[in-house]
């Protein structure tokens, strides 16, 4: 890649709107997923008990539910950034490589 | 080669033979497994038969490297689980549930969080930069010699840690499951992994892995309904009858002693987060897909089976604790004699092998059996092919080459090389470890996995300020950091070494290592102020555009 193709993509308003969403989206996700796991952990630590409250009249506590939780969370998480990221992003990034002729 | 394959399947099946010849001695403690001899046997024949058909499709560096990059998402997906799921997560998270109860599911939590993560700020970029290895990547802008010599010394490290952990439990279970002497269990796994990764390179291993990962998930999931029926599908009668038989009651309901200080649960998290994102094999999965859009699909998919898997294991956990606990058919006479309580023969980590006798009889037993040693093979090419590969294309093609010409089939003569020296290595090392305390070996890879691979990695990607001089450092410092902190903490200071307080008080290094790594990272590249690293920091933005865009990516080959 040549300065001059680097500079004519960084100007690109296409490219800025793509690297800008982009990241902000990955990063906003990273963060949910990031407090969601350390807020576990912290309760873990510092209050166990919390995660050992029943539910009802049951046996099952709360932690249990919460722990299935965070995993689907988790999977959930995944599907919504791969489905934004193989459309909206790899569409703008498609058109990119148009404009600049490389073709596919 | 065919003839060759056969061969090694007819060494392996009087190798069998002859060790069910040779338990006769002890058959009480271990009687003939037939039906798990039977069906390891099919699956062995059926992934030499892949590797055959694999090794007549693996002609380039690419197709030995990432099967040509024709890897469709979801076949990544089920691998990149596969190699996630390894004997030891299976077997060791469920016989942690069995133990502790809710404390296993902590540890799950902690497993897959970092997929996620991975899928969004790393996946597209790994596949965008690299070609085979993540030191591609690293060494995209930065100094070639210097970051592949770091990257490779990492990436072995991990890998030889790890084989010594596969190697060293594959030769225990075998002969625990199969009744096979431990050297021949160990020799039989390295042979059946050599075969696969020099003949059929990542096609046949991806396979393997995939191969697995179905039988896997479909024996936990029969285990897991099985379980459940007997209590018609209620959860609350299930965990209700698990409580009224464990000897610690309702305390396995809740989170117990596994983490108990706040230092510890972050570091371990760390650990597992980074570690995961650090580990050669997995990163290496990123490149056998067409492009960036099936690397996103793979970790989706990826996270979706290792996320249901691991809700299988704490459910065959419970269903351990009910079905196998406190049954005379599994107590261990002998150990109950002298340390009283209810041991299972085998340890914790054989309750899910227990439940799944209890569940289906010595059909599904022989099954399972089969399945935990599949779990091993396949986990063990996939760590061999990333270790080869850091060998041959790091090393030999681009350290210790200096003419700068790489020719491709002297670069794949030495991965196959290297392939058979890491599987006789690893032999050796299981043989040699057989009666060593390996418990701080897998904590201590995924240690050097985030604190090395991973903070070079990372910023390589993210920081445009990061220098050759910068990563070394720092990359050097946190794997040192690493490995002495963890001969320095409670598990190898005075568990092994037999002293009576650590000089490091955690179990688990990460928190440190990873922070001295990305410190020292950023400390070095900001005073560097050399040509070189100038020249680094302007080509970034070059760099930038291909793993924002996939402008100049990798492709797949056409076959």
């Amino acid at each position: 890649m040549t300065q001059e193709t680097v500079e004519r993509i960084k100007n690109n308003p296409k490219y800025q709107k793509l690297v800008t969403e982009r990241s902000r989206f990955a990063w906003t996700l990273s963060i949910i997923m990031l407090v969601i796991y350390y807020a576990f952990i912290m309760v873990i630590a510092f209050k166990p008990a919390l995660l050992g409250i029943k539910m009802g009249m049951g046996v099952i506590t709360i932690g249990i539910p919460i722990g299935v939780a965070i995993i689907v969370i988790a999977f959930a998480l995944a599907g919504i950034y791969v489905n934004r990221a193989n459309g909206v992003y790899d569409q703008l990034s498609q058109e990119i490589r148009d404009e600049l002729g490389e073709g596919a | 080669m065919k003839k060759f394959l056969f061969l090694s399947l007819f060494i392996g099946l009087s190798a069998l033979v002859y060790g069910a010849g040779a338990i006769e001695g002890e058959i009480e403690k271990q009687p003939l497994n037939i039906s798990a001899i039977i069906m390891f046997l099919i699956f062995v024949s059926g992934t030499l038969g892949i590797t055959y058909w694999a090794a007549k499709r693996t002609k380039t560096a690419k197709d030995f490297y990432t099967a040509g990059g024709g890897i469709t998402g979801f076949q990544n997906g089920m691998a990149i689980a596969g190699d996630y799921m390894s004997a030891a997560s299976f077997l060791g998270i469920s016989g942690l549930v069995y133990l502790a109860g809710y404390d296993g599911l902590i540890y799950s939590i902690g497993f897959l969080v970092g997929w996620p993560i991975i899928l969004f700020l790393i996946s597209e970029r790994l596949r965008n930069l690299g070609k085979y290895t993540f030191a591609d990547v690293a060494a995209y802008r930065l100094r070639q010699t210097p970051i592949r010599t770091l990257a490779a010394f990492g990436s072995i490290a991990t890998v030889i840690l790890y084989l010594i952990a596969q190697m060293v439990g594959a030769g225990k279970l075998i002969q625990l499951l199969f009744g096979l002497p431990y050297e021949l269990a160990v020799v039989l796994v390295g042979t059946l992994m050599i075969l696969y990764v020099t003949f059929g390179g990542m096609l046949a291993t991806t396979w393997v892995q995939i191969i697995k990962a179905v039988l896997l998930l479909s024996g936990a999931t029969f285990m897991a309904l099985a379980v459940l029926s007997q209590f018609d599908f209620s959860l609350n009668a299930m965990f209700a009858k698990a409580i009224e038989v464990h000897d610690k009651g309702e305390a396995i309901m809740a989170p117990g002693g596994l983490v108990s200080d706040p230092i510890s649960a972050i570091s371990l998290g760390i650990a597992l987060m980074f570690g995961t994102a650090g580990l050669p094999h997995i990163l290496m999965r990123f490149f056998t897909v067409s492009d960036a859009k099936e690397a996103r699909k793979s970790v989706f998919y990826a996270t979706g089976f290792i996320g249901y898997f691991y809700i299988l294991t704490f459910i065959i956990g419970f269903g351990a604790i009910i079905m196998v606990l406190n049954n005379p058919e599994y107590l261990d006479l002998a150990k109950q004699a002298i340390s009283g309580g209810s041991p299972i023969l085998g340890g914790k980590n054989m309750a899910a092998i227990h439940l799944s006798h209890a569940v289906g009889g010595n059909f599904f037993l022989g099954f399972i059996s089969a399945v935990a040693f599949a779990t091993i093979l396949a986990v063990v090419s996939g760590l061999t092919l990333a270790g080869a590969s850091a060998i041959s294309h790091d090393l030999y093609a681009n350290v210790f080459n200096k003419s700068g010409e790489v020719d491709e089939a002297k670069e794949m003569r030495v991965s196959k090389i290297a392939t058979v020296g890491l599987g006789i290595l690893a032999i050796i090392l299981g043989i040699a470890f057989e009666q060593q305390n390996i418990a701080f070996v897998v904590g201590l890879a995924f240690a050097i996995a985030a604190s090395a691979n991973f903070p070079v990695l990372f910023l390589s990607m993210f920081w445009s300020k990061l220098t050759t001089r910068g990563a070394v450092y720092g990359g050097s410092l946190g794997l040192a950091t690493a490995i002495i902190l963890v001969i320095l903490g409670p598990i190898v200071w005075v568990d092994i070494l037999g002293n009576a307080e650590a000089i490091f008080p955690y179990k688990y290094p990460a928190l440190f290592s990873v922070t001295v790594a990305f410190v020292t990272i950023w400390l070095i590249s900001i005073t560097d102020n050399s040509q070189g690293a100038k020249d680094e920091i302007k080509a970034y933005d070059a760099q930038d555009i291909r793993s924002q865009t996939g402008i100049g990516a990798e492709g797949a080959s056409s076959h």
